[in-house]
């Protein structure tokens, strides 16, 4: 009952008495049921559930965990605020693409 | 993708681990509640990375959080009766496809003629019931309360548009009695749960401070990515060395102590808490919900009145003690043998989530030092 | 499904006379007859579009030439496939591709040179005539990039309701070249295996065109014929290519699971390495789907000895099919008969053949 994934609001416009967004996850879009997430708006992130926003996704928690986890068993190294944090924390084995079209793991 | 791939770090899961191996002085048994949680654990190989030493330990416990794995053999023989009726379109979402019934599934009845169509969300088929006024659309609206919003909303949008050929086939169960339950059950040997994360991000975790002060164990909201597994995992150890048994939010970013409000209102008008059995395990009371009056229209077992089902579970599946955490999948007689997931005895055989078939399917039968060592003669290329 | 949109009116004008065929803007029973309808289907229809001589003497069997420059060693790969894909028409393709493209591929990674298909279809009464026209123009089309060609076929027409609009079966023979010796049993203990390039595009192509499932993407099929990226593969290493297969339904495990079966060797792979396109990952996630179970329509798969592993990467980088090429593990001989694969945390876990098609999930 899990499989929620984040995706970004991209459009927004009233169906049949509902309030629904178009969602960009990762280059898909998909309609989604904004009713449950009034205070989401055009450009937030959300997490979505068959078709249905249920949260909004604090993206200054999502910095702090991170922040906090990269930290976990490092040398002394200071960490850069911000997206310096969020960029070294999203590092991945290279692209397995050559030109570079291919998700990162 | 943003929001998921940074969650799913090798390094820092690493570190995490490690960070989990140095706290961890004695044995402890964590139960993840979440059959999604269970999925990503077995897949990203999370479970190896946990301390398993003589002295000391962290042993996961998969939990009875697979709606698809508790739906009662009776619902789903109904669900397989209304399916081959003709004049019904009969949506569900892929889960349930291959869910073994007393004598099919749904992808058999589908086989035989059935209208059976998998659909992405419960909107989808009340569009579906707008467009074909001439046949009876049925939602088979399984899950827990993560799911439950969405169903909801599907039989409240249908109500508004007066939609007479919709209906609702319900079963819905809740987490903190299945928790209670399991900590209630003798012979019990859970000391913590990593609570389900989206099923938080509804409901909050406003219910769960009595729980933990009841049973003094600690409960840690958790997310479903290596990383915020780990994270939880850490916690957890953190509180059972420590001997503290705290509610605790590991997945703030997307779970309040409150949950959702707007869908929680929906939730109280569409639904009311009912006793529910859990395939496998029992009747737990209080543990479900059912439409509420003002809805019952749209129930599906009173709209078909299915008769004369007898269900008939397998005698060698022990699919109920997995789901307990009693045993673990390779304990059962029947694992890999009668049973496997090309034939399933049972639904946690069947189901993606269910701990028997994540089991399976990720590699389980091979011992645990061949699965850690494969690959390790190859160069690295 | 935009390819639809322009398929109003069929676009005769390089066909000899397709006048009569006005006179039915539908397939009826007729056409499967073998009388004039039949024929009139044959005379302006097919035959304009495949030109050949082999096919335009219509004769109950094609008669064909293997010796000569083709050169080859006098053996030949012979191959069949039926296509009943739903849509007909989907983001990068059709049925008609598919339907070359699939026989090609199959005789190419037997080590042949595809030389000769047959093309049979099952049609529906009811059957739009413009879309039949659009998918034999694809066909052929896919034949000349190919450098196949269609030279026998076969119409019939099934009542309306017992049929999904068109099925295809194409059979295909090819010359098997000189010193070549592959197969799915042939995989050694150590030898690289590679992929031409990203997996899961043809089944999450689908995926968003699938009615209950459907989601805005620019996600195309992968349809290609493969026999020219193999002929350059073959030529640089020829002796060095152990196994070739590729990975259609079930997809790239279903392939590594078959070859680790047949050759009882355990096969390891690295999924950080695996090339998967950005919007394919993402559409998977979604759907709860994992990506080496998705259907490809034009990758392959190659185990070759380990000191030809960099020369084959390099020359199927060279190749515009496999610009996104990748070494993606090797053949072991711990877990025979297993594929195992090192996850992104570092453990590894197996991946189990798939039993039945793969269903999007929401736990």
């Amino acid at each position: 009952m899990c499989l929620a994934i984040p995706g970004k609001v991209v459009g927004i416009a009233q169906e049949n008495g509902l309030r629904m967004g178009r969602v960009d996850f990762g280059g898909i879009i998909k309609r989604v049921c904004l009713d449950y997430v009034p205070e989401v708006e055009i450009g937030d992130y959300t997490i979505v559930h068959v078709g249905f926003a249920l949260s909004k996704i604090d993206e200054d928690e999502a910095l702090k965990t991170l922040e906090m986890l990269s930290q976990m068993g490092a040398l002394d190294e200071e960490l850069a605020e911000g997206d310096e944090a969020f960029a070294r924390a999203a590092v991945a084995p290279q692209s397995a693409c050559p030109d570079g079209s291919c998700a990162p793991k | 993708m943003k929001y998921l791939t940074e969650f799913r770090n090798g390094e820092v899961a690493q570190r995490i681990a490690r960070e989990i191996h140095a706290i961890t002085t004695r044995h402890w048994k964590i139960m993840e509640v979440c059959g999604g949680q269970t999925h990503s654990i077995i897949k990203n190989g999370i479970d190896q990375m946990l301390p398993s030493g003589p002295t000391a330990s962290v042993e996961m416990i998969h939990g009875p959080g697979c709606p698809v794995c508790v739906t009662p053999l009776e619902l789903i023989d109904k669900a397989l009766a209304i399916a081959a009726q003709p004049g019904v379109i009969f949506c569900s979402f892929g889960d349930m496809l291959r869910v073994p019934g007393t004598d099919s599934d749904l992808f058999q009845v589908k086989g035989a003629g059935g209208d059976v169509r998998i659909v992405y969300s419960p909107l989808d088929a009340v569009d579906l019931a707008a467009r074909n006024p001439d046949k009876q659309v049925v939602f088979f609206g399984v899950g827990f309360e993560t799911t439950a919003p969405a169903n909801a909303m599907s039989v409240h949008v249908a109500k508004r548009r007066g939609l007479k050929n919709f209906s609702l086939l319900v079963s819905h169960v809740l987490v903190p009695p299945a928790i209670s339950a399991i900590l209630d059950s003798p012979g019990n040997q859970v000391q913590a749960f990593l609570l389900a994360g989206h099923v938080s991000s509804v409901m909050g975790y406003w219910e769960y401070p009595p729980l933990a002060e009841k049973y003094k164990i600690p409960l840690v909201v958790t997310g479903f990515e290596p990383l915020d597994l780990l994270d939880g995992i850490r916690r957890a150890v953190i509180q059972l060395e420590k001997g503290s048994h705290e509610v605790e939010n590991a997945y703030e970013r997307i779970v309040t102590f409150e949950g959702n409000q707007h869908a929680q209102k929906l939730l109280a008008e569409v639904f009311e808490v009912t006793d529910r059995a859990w395939r496998g395990i029992g009747v737990i009371p209080n543990s479900g919900w059912r439409l509420a009056p003002a809805y019952q229209e749209f129930d599906a077992e009173a709209r078909f009145q299915i008769q004369g089902i007898h269900t008939v579970e397998s005698a060698l599946c022990r699919a109920g003690d997995v789901l307990r955490g009693a045993i673990k999948p390779a304990e059962c007689a029947a694992f890999g043998k009668q049973c496997t997931p090309r034939h399933p005895l049972g639904a946690t055989m069947v189901s993606s989530e269910g701990a028997c078939a994540a089991y399976f399917n990720y590699g389980r039968f091979l011992s645990v030092d061949e699965l850690a060592t494969a690959g390790s003669a190859l160069s690295n290329a | 499904m935009p390819e639809i949109d322009k398929l109003a009116t069929p676009d005769f004008s390089n066909w000899s006379c397709p006048l009569p065929l006005a006179d039915y803007p539908t397939i009826v029973m007729g056409h499967g007859g073998g009388g004039k309808l039949g024929n009139e289907l044959v005379e302006h229809l097919f035959l304009p579009a495949f030109r050949n001589p082999a096919l335009e003497n219509l004769g109950d069997a094609a008669v064909l030439s293997l010796t000569g420059k083709d050169g080859g060693s006098g053996r030949i790969a012979m191959s069949t496939d039926s296509f009943v894909v739903q849509p007909l028409f989907f983001p990068g393709g059709s049925i008609g591709e598919l339907a070359v493209n699939g026989t090609v591929n199959d005789l190419a990674v037997s080590g042949a040179i595809p030389k000769y298909l047959s093309a049979s279809f099952i049609l529906e009464e009811g059957f739009p005539l413009a879309q039949l026209a659009a998918i034999v123009e694809s066909m052929a089309a896919a034949a000349n990039t190919a450098g196949v060609q269609i030279v026998t076929g076969d119409t019939k027409v099934v009542e309306r309701g017992h049929g999904d609009g068109c099925y295809i079966n194409t059979a295909g023979i090819g010359v098997l070249r000189d010193g070549i010796n592959v197969g799915p049993h042939l995989a050694k203990p150590g030898d690289a295996i590679l992929v031409s390039g990203t997996i899961g595009d043809h089944g999450m192509a689908i995926m968003s065109v699938r009615e209950g499932l459907e989601f805005e993407s620019q996600i195309r099929s992968d349809c290609a014929a493969l026999n020219g990226l193999i002929d350059a593969v073959l030529t640089a290493a020829g002796p060095s290519v152990h196994a070739m297969r590729d990975p259609t339904r079930g997809g790239l495990s279903s392939t590594l699971n078959e070859i680790a079966n047949s050759s009882n060797v355990g096969v390891h792979i690295d999924e950080a390495r695996v090339p998967v396109l950005t919007e394919v990952q993402s559409a998977c996630e979604l759907l709860g789907l994992d990506p080496v179970y998705v259907a490809n329509e034009g990758k392959a798969v190659f185990f070759v000895a380990p000191e030809a592993a960099d020369l084959v990467l390099a020359t199927l980088r060279d190749h515009p099919l496999g610009r996104n090429a990748a070494l993606i593990g090797h053949v072991t001989s711990q877990h025979r008969g297993m594929l195992v694969a090192r996850t992104i945390m570092g453990s590894n876990r197996v991946i189990a053949p798939q039993i039945g098609e793969q269903l999007p999930r929401i736990c």
